[in-house]
């Protein structure tokens, strides 16, 4: 499926790799726990690597991984939970985070003005037809009252 | 007062295409009825029993002529000629057609008004005391600083899909008259031994069903701080506040279960990292000040003493003058309550007719502003003595001069079962029929400071755990019945009311509310207040009364 990234339509180039699956060739993401638990493993793989978040996993640990990362995946269980707003923001600002984030699962297309200003620079909505409706909403505002990652 | 500048217009602006656009999508069937929710309530948009609600932002409570005018055309034309006050200052207008809201929204644009975050689980409007630049007991006007924490959390992009509902009230007098011990957070402006002005921050109070007194996180915050140490808070809440739970998703239950020792210092530990990032400026400061200079008083107010000749002449004013005005930091002015508590009216409405005299009164006599209080009245904040007996013979006439501000007819009610779908129990009809049973003003006057408050359930819109009487609606096997407690405060001694006995059935509470009365006016020492005297006796010499006969 196609995704969204950098305010552009694009293929999808990434694959997620269950947690009990082998790792083919390629650019691929793993669990949050899977990172942790096979870190040495990973590294050795031939590909770009990256992580998905859920909304309960703390970023501080994987903070001092994050060079090791090229793209960190936002997994919404619910557009309400509002956690990965904050996690994005922590990645950007905090831990000064270069890479792909990108938002996956459930997160409404209305959101994402807010989401491309607290970091997130990807979505892979759940439905191909949010696409549009995704690339038209990022400019649903020109001005702003908080410095935000993308202007600070 | 604040005048929005290109930035806040656009914004308002952009804000109502988004509404606008998203509305459309919703009746095209694009997004779902659960995102449609979400995303209506940050526009203020219920839906309720009959129809939908929308809720108006008043920001901490001031409104210019120009906007109540608006008002007034927006009941006229898009509802039912009348609106609502709230006890967040707001404005709620109870029969707009879902359809018709984006237009209502533009309405309100071009008039620098706005519904944004005024429901949803995200940063809501912030309240200030009503007497804000005008009260004797002020340490410093608070209303720069609740600008500076409107526009902060306007649309905020990190914040707006928290736990549960999020609010904020500043206060910058001596006496607290914008319950900020009930807030998730609650700023008081205070002063350092160096004179400077700085914050004094509460966290964790709130009412509805577990109703909390905040507590004091910050002894003193210096000013420049002010928003890097909000957004603390508020990033400890949104990635650790309960999401599993909405009845336990507020803040202060995170505070009560993280402990306040431990939250602090959670709080503190981000702060460090991010306040030298975000500091507020001198000149910052200075700018949204310069929006709330004070008007052009006039110097010699004072010395024209005609009314000193009414107030002796004529007793009705007399009576309203006591009740219905406020001192003034100012010689010679007064602030004005009108009162939106007439026997025969439900707490805090108002017709078109109304909404459009009272912008009339404030451009004669009130340099056109007009405040919302959060007991669900106006202010007209700047009067000249010699203009209060001609405005309370315009204000008689318009059935807003009723003299019970402060009294136990100026009742906090929530819309209840009338209006609304949360509500078990009816609420206005409640207020009704307390009204009629105490219709001798002499007696409610006699009877001083009292504070009824009425909810029609859980949720307490109306601070019912707050009132020196609450009144709480419930639902037992489909009946409506109600609860009663006693000793509630949201000044400065808070403290909240506690349960006189089982819940009497709805025949039953008017009954209850004179029995009450009658204990209070038969034990009470001296000229002890009604609070002073249950804090003295406790609830049993009225329990006893009240449950006499069961």
């Amino acid at each position: 499926m196609q995704i969204i990234k950098d305010n552009q339509l694009c293929d999808n180039a990434w694959q997620f790799i269950a947690d009990d699956a082998d790792l083919p060739a390629g650019d691929i993401s793993v669990s949050f726990n899977k990172w942790q638990q096979a870190e040495t493993q990973l590294l050795n793989h031939e590909g770009k690597l990256g992580v998905r978040i859920g909304s309960a996993d703390a970023i501080a640990s994987i903070a001092s991984d994050l060079d090791k990362i090229a793209l960190v995946e936002l997994d919404f269980p619910d557009f309400a939970d509002g956690r990965l707003f904050s996690s994005a923001w922590l990645l950007r600002s905090r831990y000064g985070y270069q890479g792909e984030i990108r938002a996956i699962g459930h997160f409404m297309p209305d959101q994402v003005f807010y989401l491309s200003r607290v970091g997130v620079n990807a979505f892979a909505p759940a439905k191909a037809d949010y696409l549009p409706m995704i690339l038209a909403n990022l400019a649903d505002f020109t001005v702003q009252y908080q410095a935000s990652v993308n202007n600070a | 007062m604040y005048q929005y500048n290109l930035v806040d217009q656009t914004l308002v602006d952009e804000r109502v295409a988004q509404f606008r656009r998203q509305t459309k999508q919703f009746l095209k069937g694009e997004i779902s009825e659960d995102q449609f929710r979400a995303l209506r309530l940050r526009n203020g948009l219920y839906i309720q029993t009959h129809a939908p609600m929308l809720r108006i932002a008043v920001p901490y409570g001031l409104l210019s002529s120009q906007q109540l005018r608006k008002i007034a055309h927006i009941g006229r034309t898009y509802d039912r000629d009348y609106c609502h006050l709230t006890t967040r200052q707001n404005i709620q207008f109870n029969w707009p057609k879902l359809e018709q809201v984006p237009d209502i929204l533009a309405e309100l644009a071009s008039v620098q008004m706005h519904a944004i975050q005024t429901s949803g689980n995200c940063m809501r409007n912030t309240t200030s005391d009503h007497l804000a630049g005008v009260a004797v007991d002020e340490i410093e006007d608070p209303r720069p600083y609740c600008e500076i924490i409107r526009q902060w959390t306007t649309l905020h992009p990190e914040f707006d899909y928290l736990p549960r509902k999020f609010k904020i009230a500043v206060s910058g007098a001596l006496h607290d008259r914008a319950a900020t011990q009930f807030h998730d957070i609650g700023v008081h402006l205070v002063k350092n031994a160096a004179g400077e002005t700085g914050f004094k921050i509460l966290v964790g109070g709130g009412l509805g069903r577990t109703p909390i007194i905040g507590q004091v996180i910050k002894p003193y915050l210096e000013r420049q701080h002010l928003l890097s140490y909000l957004e603390a808070i508020l990033r400890i809440y949104n990635l650790f506040g309960r999401r599993d739970n909405k009845y336990k998703a507020r803040i202060k239950i995170l505070v009560k279960e993280t402990g306040l020792e431990e939250f602090s210092r959670q709080v503190e530990e981000e702060w460090l990292l991010i306040r030298d990032t975000m500091l507020l400026s001198d000149e910052r400061i200075n700018a949204i000040k310069g929006h709330f200079q004070a008007p052009a008083y006039q110097a010699d107010a004072a010395e024209e003493t005609s009314f000193n000749q009414h107030l002796q002449n004529d007793t009705a004013f007399a009576t309203w003058y006591k009740h219905n005005t406020a001192a003034h930091k100012v010689a010679g002015y007064r602030a004005v309550f009108v009162s939106l508590k007439a026997p025969d009216v439900p707490p805090g409405d108002m017709t078109g007719l109304q909404v459009d005299a009272v912008a009339d009164l404030a451009d004669q006599y009130s340099f056109g502003e007009i405040r919302s209080t959060h007991r669900q009245n106006l202010i007209f904040a700047d009067v000249k003595q010699a203009d209060l007996y001609p405005l309370w013979q315009q204000l008689t006439a318009l059935a807003l001069a009723t003299p019970n501000i402060g009294t136990v007819t100026d009742i906090i009610c929530c819309p209840g079962l009338d209006f609304c779908s949360l509500a078990n129990a009816g609420s206005i009809g409640i207020t009704k029929e307390i009204n009629e049973a105490l219709d001798d003003m002499d007696y409610i006057h006699d009877l001083g400071d009292i504070k009824i408050n009425i909810s029609g359930c859980m949720n307490g819109c109306a601070h019912q755990s707050v009132g020196h009487i609450g009144i709480l609606g419930v639902d037992k096997k489909g009946a409506e019945w109600y609860q009663l407690t006693l000793g509630g405060s949201s000044e400065n001694e808070a403290a909240i009311g506690e349960r006189l006995g089982p819940a009497v059935a709805k025949d039953e509470v008017t009954n209850a509310i004179t029995t009450i009365l009658d204990v209070y006016v038969k034990q009470r020492m001296d000229d002890e207040s009604f609070l002073d005297m249950v804090k003295r006796v406790g609830i049993d010499p009225f329990k006893e009364q009240v449950y006499a006969n069961h």
